[in-house]
């Protein structure tokens, strides 16, 4: 026996395997699994409580034809192009105003990153309060300072509905960008700075060529997990309009819930979140090369 | 690199900061700055203002709603008294503690396998556990319901310590790699020369001088945890075995008369505990967020 764990102690190969299998068997079972069978579902007729019949790709033809799932689509692409593009610019710019010199900087920063740490369920509840059609303050505030005269059903049109789980996702995304850039930021020497300066750059000069060159692959690393985890996004939906008003905000994501679980058609609502494997691959690959291409231009190894 | 020394670097950056005038200061920093913290922190004022506020004042439209006229605990004696909310606190606090704690011994043995056993295929390992952090769990939910209905899982806690891992463990083996990288491999050397096993250079040697790697990878994954919605919502149907966020949406919320009172009470209560753990360990919580980012 001793002279068995003395061997076992020697070969890496051996004691790799070992240590790698709680790990490993977790993420086989309830991750790998879970992947093949999700796609295997997609492909059958299961409902909750009977196993399916492979049915080919029924389900993915009948998704097609069906005016809501091609609306979820449109909302998902919109809700994910928009609330990305907002979440970068607005967390550049927060980066950018936390690199700079600035009394209690910890604490703001700190402060900052709040809205990222609460549970995002119960911030929405805290947004669903404030876009209420009766009370919301919003409305209350807007109507005393004479801009409005009816309060703003926020929740109940469906572009004002669109547009608000975006702000609502914005909120909560701005700080998690913001932060990550700000650590980017920090790295670049401030001796690039001094040099462009002494070349008489302008400040936009030295953002547009010092900072942003120097921040773009932290950029595209931060950007696909935003971008990924805005495509797939779930509970903000869920808590402030479970996909109303007229399914204007029904994901991809919330639609498969609605039809899985309420619904019971395990393998439509399978069907739909293997629809959604391919855009997130497409995200993956995109910053993947992007990033590649830049740093073979920074003269870095291919 | 430590966030200590980052920003101090950042200090740096504003060499020539003297050439800039105050009114400019202001329009371009102090006054931005100041919106976006307005706009980042308000939801939670409105959120601590609704929780102590009197029903009547809610609804009116008269009143002032910024301000409070006369301060009430009857939201939280509800919350606390009439309904399964301490209950939720309980299963949540469970749950997150025990996966993440499963999650880190995990993590802890792959991490050092994959970054120093070096054994054959490490390399493509360490990929595939990047890979799996970003599967997202609104694609996984559906087969992880059958699984854990056949497993017999449905409706326990159970269901949701043995699935959270899912994305726990390659988020906190992809940033302990990181840190086990930056321990100098001549401290295991010269331990493996006077005779130590692995087991006694990972737990004596390795994992002191990772533990501010430990705390990061602990505090995000605990975070990460006690924020879960969808396999919470999906996989627990009882009151009694359910989260703060899932109780809160789905049990709080009864017909068409919305309590904001309670509502906003169990908000606030359920982000307290995190809130708080993320106020006490700041910089730990950013090196994991930023950590798991940058590599």
């Amino acid at each position: 026996m001793n002279a068995f764990l003395e061997r076992l102690q020697n070969n890496r190969n051996a004691l790799g395997l070992l240590f790698m299998l709680p790990a490993g068997a977790l993420l086989l079972v309830f991750l790998t699994y879970p992947l093949a069978l999700g796609t295997w579902l997609g492909f059958t007729d299961a409902k909750i409580g009977r196993p399916g019949q492979w049915v080919g790709l029924e389900n993915f033809a009948f998704l097609f034809g069906d005016s809501v799932a091609r609306l979820s689509l449109f909302n998902t692409i919109f809700y994910t192009a928009v609330a990305s593009v907002l979440k970068f610019a607005l967390g550049l710019w927060l980066a950018l105003l936390l690199n700079r010199h600035l009394p209690f900087k910890a604490f703001i920063r700190a402060i900052v990153l709040l809205p990222f740490i609460v549970p995002t369920a119960l911030s929405a509840i805290a947004f669903w309060w404030l876009y209420d059609a009766q009370f919301s303050v919003l409305s209350w505030t807007l109507q005393r300072l004479g801009l409005i005269d009816r309060y703003i059903d926020f929740l109940g049109d469906p572009w004002l509905a669109r547009g608000s789980v975006i702000a609502a996702n914005v909120w909560r995304g701005v700080p998690f960008v913001a932060i990550c850039l700000l650590a980017g930021l920090q790295t670049i020497s401030p001796s690039l700075y001094e040099a462009a300066a002494l070349d008489g750059a302008s400040d936009w000069q030295k953002f547009r060529h010092v900072t942003l060159p120097l921040l773009t692959p932290i950029i595209a690393v931060v950007m696909t997990f935003s971008v990924l985890f805005t495509f797939t996004d779930f509970q903000l939906i869920y808590v402030l309009t479970r996909g109303g008003p007229l399914n204007a905000t029904h994901l991809m994501a919330t639609l498969s819930f609605q039809r899985a679980i309420p619904g019971g058609s395990l393998g439509e609502g399978a069907a739909l979140a293997t629809a959604m494997v391919p855009f997130l691959l497409a995200a993956i690959l995109f910053s993947y090369f992007g990033l590649q291409r830049r740093a073979w231009q920074q003269g870095g190894k291919d | 690199m430590s966030a200590a020394a980052g920003a101090e670097k950042a200090t740096d950056t504003q060499g020539m900061g003297y050439l800039e005038s105050l009114p400019r200061r202001w329009v371009t920093l102090y006054i931005p700055l100041g919106v976006f913290l307005f706009v980042l922190l308000f939801p939670f004022y409105w959120m601590a203002m609704t929780a102590f506020k009197p029903n009547e004042e809610l609804v009116s439209r008269a009143a002032n709603p910024f301000w409070i006229e006369s301060p009430t605990l009857a939201h939280f004696h509800k919350l606390l008294f009439q309904t399964a909310y301490p209950q939720w606190m309980w299963n949540t606090i469970l749950v997150s503690v025990v996966s993440t704690i499963a999650s880190i011994v995990a993590s802890v043995l792959a991490a050092y396998a994959i970054e120093r056993l070096r054994f054959r295929g490490s390399k493509p390992t360490g990929l595939a556990i990047f890979l799996a952090y970003l599967v997202p769990p609104s694609i996984l939910f559906i087969p992880l319901a059958t699984i854990v209905f056949n497993l017999g899982l449905f409706d326990t806690r159970w269901a949701l310590i043995l699935t959270y891992p899912t994305f726990l463990v390659p988020f906190c083996t992809w940033l302990l790699m990181g840190y086990f990288r930056s321990i100098p491999f001549e401290l295991e050397e010269c331990a493996l020369i006077d005779g130590a096993s692995r087991w006694q250079i990972l737990t004596k040697i390795v994992l002191p001088l990772a533990v501010p790697g430990l705390i990061s990878a602990g505090i995000f994954a605990f975070t990460l945890s006690w924020n879960e919605f969808i396999y919470a919502l999906t996989f627990i149907s009882s009151s009694e075995v359910k989260t703060v966020p899932v109780g809160v949406v789905t049990e709080l919320v009864e017909g068409d008369v919305y309590h904001w009172g309670s509502l906003m009470a169990g908000a606030l209560l359920g982000s307290l505990p995190v809130a708080i753990l993320y106020s006490f360990f700041v910089e730990h919580y950013v090196a994991g967020m930023t950590g798991a980012v940058k590599e």
